[in-house]
């Protein structure tokens, strides 16, 4: 546990004494702020038309449907783009400068590696999320949406961000080239993101397959506040799976 | 004490490193020369546990490198042949990582730290970031990362390359008193090095042992460079081949 801890914070310095931490978390909130500008002037002209057409109309426009939901569905996509490229660095860069070498030859578990480097970008994408907060803050400060269906959307964005981590570092450990740590990460991701879209035509067989498959569906159940074990064991079950085959890559360097 | 037995390692068509054998005992500091080319890395990252060998053993401190990986690496120190550093750390911050990695307990990692820095010559370079040390310095903060843990046996890729003769002096003293304790294996192009600090010679060529002597034996009435021409001289064909094939 002291070496995953030491890899924690190895891993983590190394993202905020670079410039990537504050590109990749400028980025994101610049992205987030728009979508949320947009979104919560669009709520604000749809609630004058309202009102003008009929009294107390206004109540069945929520903030949570309108304003929290989308900039969700929106802060996901880009998730898509920005995880993979917070991870491509985590193997392919220790493997191109040689650390590798030392990591390897040290008496460190490859599961502490694995770990270590996986709660380290966890905790980044942590940050990330958590400075988004100011968006819903000023939501709740100026209207009254519902906390509960807030957080569950968090949470599902936070298991999304999670499992794209996993996943980015999956093809992290595949090859010493940034790019294409990158790029493979990005298809994998994106793949997850839109494999449940042929569900509806897809039969009786594949169809439902697909949509379980697809991490859009679950993320937007919780998006609406709906938290299901059976979705937060698909997530488990991504996170886990990726982590596991993370360890299997690494390992198998010292594979006869 | 380290023994490599029959070891055999093949990239694809190519036989990097075929059937050698050769032992370093306890507190003896081993040569290892050869030819670019001859499979002196390829060798020491199969001692010390970083890629698997094709076929064959090797045991560091009694401990099977495949086998019992982990025993093993917790004895070793290591320096490849290009410096593992952190270019985004200081010297400090990186040799506290590599000392809390190797298992080292906290309250013994300052101490260890200070003597580093001193007998690796790093101490006005302390808090300087090692991405813009020059060659080297990154050397020298690639043999202090080595030592810090005090290991019982010793795997140098090259040592002294690129560092200038005051400091060439003082690693080789440096080495020279690490013996005794600790097993030492050093791979080198120069040598007179080798004959100012080894006790024991392995040549290879083509990935064959060619020669293994005690240096006394070696070069009693011949020069090392006479040995080392003649070791290398007298290669097997069938070796080259080999190379040349999975050239083509
Ligand atoms: N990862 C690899 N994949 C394929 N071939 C390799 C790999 N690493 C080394 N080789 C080949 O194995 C042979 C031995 O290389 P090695 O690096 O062990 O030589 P060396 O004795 O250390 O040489 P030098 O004195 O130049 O450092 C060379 O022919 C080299 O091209
Ligand atoms: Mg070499």
């Amino acid at each position: 546990m002291r070496n995953v801890f030491t890899i924690v914070r190895k891993e983590l310095r190394a993202y905020f004494v670079s410039p990537i931490a504050y590109v990749v978390l400028t980025g994101f909130l610049l992205l987030g702020g728009w979508f949320f500008f947009n979104l919560l002037s669009r709520f604000n002209v749809l609630l004058s038309i309202y009102t003008q057409l009929q009294q107390g109309a206004e109540d069945q426009l929520n903030l949570n449907e309108f304003v929290i939901a989308p900039l969700m569905h929106n802060l996901s996509i880009v998730l898509v783009i920005l995880v993979p490229m917070i991870t491509m660095r985590a193997y392919a860069e220790e493997k191109k400068g040689g650390t590798y070498e030392l990591l390897l030859t040290s008496p460190l578990r490859t599961g502490e590696i694995v770990l270590g480097k996986f709660l380290a970008s966890f905790l980044f994408i942590c940050i990330m999320l958590g400075l988004t907060g100011v968006y819903p803050a000023v939501l709740i400060a100026f209207g009254n949406p519902e906390i509960g269906v807030l957080l569950a959307g968090y949470l599902g964005l936070l298991l999304l961000a999670t499992s794209f981590v996993a996943v980015g570092l999956l093809t992290s450990s595949f090859t010493e080239n940034q790019i294409i740590a990158a790029v493979s990460g990005l298809v994998a991701t994106l793949l997850l993101y839109i494999i449940g879209w042929p569900a509806d035509t897809a039969g009786e067989v594949l169809g439902p397959l697909l949509r379980y498959l697809s991490v859009t569906e679950h993320f937007a159940e919780m998006v609406n506040g709906l938290i299901d074990t059976q979705d937060l064991v698909y997530f488990a079950s991504l996170i886990l799976l990726s982590l596991f085959l993370t360890q299997r890559s690494v390992e198998s360097l010292r594979w006869r | 004490m380290i023994e490599v037995q029959n070891l055999t390692k093949r990239y694809g068509d190519l036989t990097a490193v075929s059937d050698i054998s050769f032992q370093a005992e306890s507190g003896q500091i081993l040569g290892f020369l050869g030819p670019n080319g001859s499979g002196k890395t390829t060798t020491m990252r199969i001692i010390t546990g970083f890629m698997p060998a094709t076929a064959g053993t090797v045991k560091v401190a009694g401990f099977d490198i495949f086998d019992e990986s982990f025993e093993a690496r917790k004895r070793i120190g290591y320096l490849p042949e290009s410096p593992p550093l952190y270019n985004d750390m200081t010297v400090t911050a990186y040799l506290r990582f590599v000392a809390r990695i190797k298992g080292m307990a906290r309250a013994d990692i300052p101490d260890a730290l200070d003597h580093v820095l001193a007998r690796c010559g790093l101490t006005d370079v302390a808090y300087r970031v090692t991405g813009y040390l020059s060659k080297g310095y990154r050397q020298r903060v690639g043999l202090a990362q080595a030592i810090i843990h005090n290991p019982s046996v010793l795997v140098l890729d090259e040592p002294t390359v690129g560092l200038d003769p005051q400091q060439i002096i003082g690693i080789r003293s440096l080495i020279k008193e690490l013996a005794g304790e600790h097993t030492v294996i050093l791979s080198t192009h120069i040598l007179p090095e080798v004959a100012q600090v080894c006790e024991k010679v392995v040549i290879i060529n083509a990935g064959k042992v060619v020669a293994e002597d005690m240096l006394t034996n070696l070069a009693q009435d011949q020069t090392l460079e006479d040995v080392f021409l003649k070791a290398i001289a007298q290669e097997e064909p069938g070796a080259a081949e080999t190379v040349e094939e999975a050239a083509e």
